[in-house]
């Protein structure tokens, strides 16, 4: 078989024919050959035993509490079980949902700034350079910098779903900023020359042609940062405080997240925690798949629009 | 309708600046609220320096509630060294394999879906495989601990790293977690520094009759070293910084051994373990530290990283 698609590798039609190969040299060859496909093996079955355990153990308890579970508070002690997950889904969408409001217009306009005006100046090269040192800096961090910032000159009040979005948007925005600014690089310059010549301001240029044309490419880099600040748990520990009950407000009062669901939960021993844990996994992992396919549906038809 | 042109074109050249002054401030915003993390958290951590000096670094013990009380970081540094260590060890020929799988192995067809897995083990959250190990694999892993430990026994050097197993929840727990987490990163950077290898030197080593294996030895790896070293990097900061699952898996006991099979203790995992119990504002301003020395401890890897990776595009960019 791994013989086979040696054999018919695209690029290389001269490796069809090792017969004049010496045994050790063939040996070698094929026996790293396996190896890497033993690689691909690997991440393949755990990738696999994560998922198959996470939708089984997840689907047995939100199917037995169907619908409860998208209905219903989340249960006050951890040692009982039911009912519902509703809190923490909420949760999970309104604060992503302000991160992403905060996190991505000013990402996509420090992008424009970088590949529109500021190109190779040194200061646009220092931005650069401070983006990617950004994305490197744990999201712990930015939960314990957003809560000495943000929270404690407030209080308790602080504590809300909105610094949480705060300290999703600083792990959201140098990922926006550095897909979309990959994106704007790719629109031909032939596009930009023939709107100007056209008598077009470079704003009007950047916002009429140049935009548009990365739009498909931008939106699906943004959705991937939303997905993975969906995911986040270490800055919402932090900033959001530990509630049970459903809050839409954004501006007061705690919140909670699916994330931090699963983590309080996960440390718990009673089994009818752990249960909530894989239900809001489950929970989590299907938000983040949809962001995911949508991101692609998106730019999909956008980029067939344009 | 009054407008002259002139009015017009001031008029336009305001509107223009004020555009791009705005896109300034979003680039600005990054410099901005770097600064501020540090400068914040520097801050804040400054009341643990104040008791305990630059002994924080260096003192093993980490006990709030002693009289009087210690605030020591080194166990957790060592554990967040360890673990991040460890993850690179496991990861690193894996994701090697899968990129030069993909690239130079798979069928056309396959390249797609094997790209696409990769991007899958990326979108799982990482409280998600938090979850999974401390449920699901610790418990599965005590038994093979316990073989491997049995085999070292007595052998010096190996006998010490694969020791007493102590749980399910050890630094090579942590380590083998953290592996899977920055396996994607890791090879979606390998991948794209092996293809940018010009197609030349690939084929000059096939035609000198090297086998596979041999021209991905001879005309990739040189090739491409510098960019794998940059992507191993920055795996290696990735790792520094994952928290929840390591919190979960890593056993929350500060341990200083050179057992891999012991639990332990690393610095995000016990920030977020004792947030929740930190009252008194030494202890708050000591966990701060440890997320200033977890900070430090990434610029340091990220910097060299980055520096290490835009070397080699430059220079790969060059070749071609």
């Amino acid at each position: 078989m791994l013989d086979d698609s040696a054999r018919t590798a695209p690029s290389s039609p001269l490796l069809s024919d090792l017969s004049g190969v010496s045994g050790r040299r063939r040996t070698t060859n094929t026996v790293v050959t396996v190896l890497m496909g033993l690689c691909v093996a690997i991440i393949f079955v755990v990738l696999a035993l994560v998922l198959a355990t996470v939708i089984g153990k997840g689907w047995s308890i939100v199917s037995k509490e169907f619908p409860k579970w998208f209905t219903k508070d989340i249960q006050l002690s951890p040692r009982r079980p039911g009912p519902g997950m509703k809190a923490a889904i909420v949760g999970t969408i309104i604060t992503t949902l302000t991160a992403t409001v905060i996190a991505v217009p000013l990402g996509i306009a420090g992008a424009v700034y970088l590949n529109e005006y500021g190109k190779r100046s040194l200061f646009a090269r220092i931005l650069r350079f401070f983006t990617t040192v950004m994305a490197g800096v744990p999201s712990i961090v930015m939960g314990l910098f957003i809560y000495v910032f943000w929270v404690v000159p407030r209080g308790i009040d602080g504590l809300n779903s909105f610094s949480g979005a705060l300290s999703l948007a600083c792990l959201m925005l140098p990922i926006v900023v550095r897909s979309s600014e990959e994106m704007l690089r790719l629109v031909p310059q032939n596009l930009r020359d023939a709107s100007y010549a056209l008598g077009a301001t470079p704003s009007r240029t950047i916002l009429t042609v140049v935009i548009p044309k990365a739009s498909p490419g931008i939106i699906s880099g943004s959705l991937l940062a939303v997905a993975r600040a969906a995911g986040e748990t270490a800055p919402l520990i932090f900033t959001i405080g530990a509630a049970k009950q459903v809050n839409w407000n954004v501006f007061s009062g705690t919140n909670t997240a699916l994330s931090r669901q699963i983590y309080d939960n996960a440390k718990e021993s009673f089994p009818a925690a752990q249960e909530r844990a894989w239900g809001a996994a489950l929970t989590l992992i299907a938000l983040a798949f949809l962001f995911t396919i949508v991101a692609r549906v998106l730019s999909a038809r956008i980029s067939r629009n344009s | 309708m009054a407008l002259s042109i002139a009015d017009l074109r001031t008029k336009k050249q305001f509107a223009d600046r004020l555009f791009r002054g705005t896109t300034l401030a979003g680039g600005a915003a990054i410099l901005v609220i770097l600064t501020l993390i540090a400068w914040t958290v520097t801050d804040k951590s400054s009341l643990v320096f104040k008791s305990e000096g630059l002994n924080f670094f260096t003192e093993r013990r980490f006990a709030p509630s002693a009289t009087p009380a210690v605030y020591g970081a080194l166990s957790f540094i060592f554990g967040t060294a360890v673990t991040a260590l460890l993850a690179i060890i496991i990861a690193v020929p894996i994701s090697l394999g899968l990129a030069l799988f993909t690239t130079h192995v798979a069928p056309g067809w396959l390249k797609r879906p094997l790209v696409a897995l990769t991007d899958v083990v990326a979108v799982v959250p990482s409280v998600v495989f938090g979850l999974w190990g401390i449920i699901y694999l610790a418990p599965k892993l005590v038994g093979p601990f316990q073989t491997v430990s049995g085999w070292f026994h007595g052998v010096p050097v190996l006998g010490s790293l694969f020791g007493q197993v102590s749980a399910g929840r050890t630094f090579m727990t942590a380590g083998l977690i953290l592996a899977v987490m920055i396996t994607p990163i890791i090879t979606s950077i390998t991948r794209e520094v092996i293809e940018t290898c010009p197609e030349a030197d690939q084929d000059g080593a096939l035609a000198l009759g090297a086998t596979r294996w041999e021209m991905i030895r001879g005309a990739v790896m040189p090739h491409s070293i510098g960019g794998i070293v940059g992507a191993v990097m920055l795996g290696l900061g990735r790792a520094m910084g994952e928290t929840i699952a390591a919190a979960l898996v890593i056993g929350s006991s500060p341990a200083l051994t050179a057992n891999l099979f012991s639990s332990g203790d690393s610095l995000p995992s016990v920030i977020a373990l004792q947030w929740g119990e930190a009252t008194s504002d030494v202890k708050r301003s000591a966990l701060i530290a440890m997320g200033l020395t977890l900070f430090l401890m990434t610029l340091v890897v990220n910097f060299a990283a980055t520096a290490v990776v835009s070397r080699s595009m430059k220079r790969m960019q060059g070749v071609s």
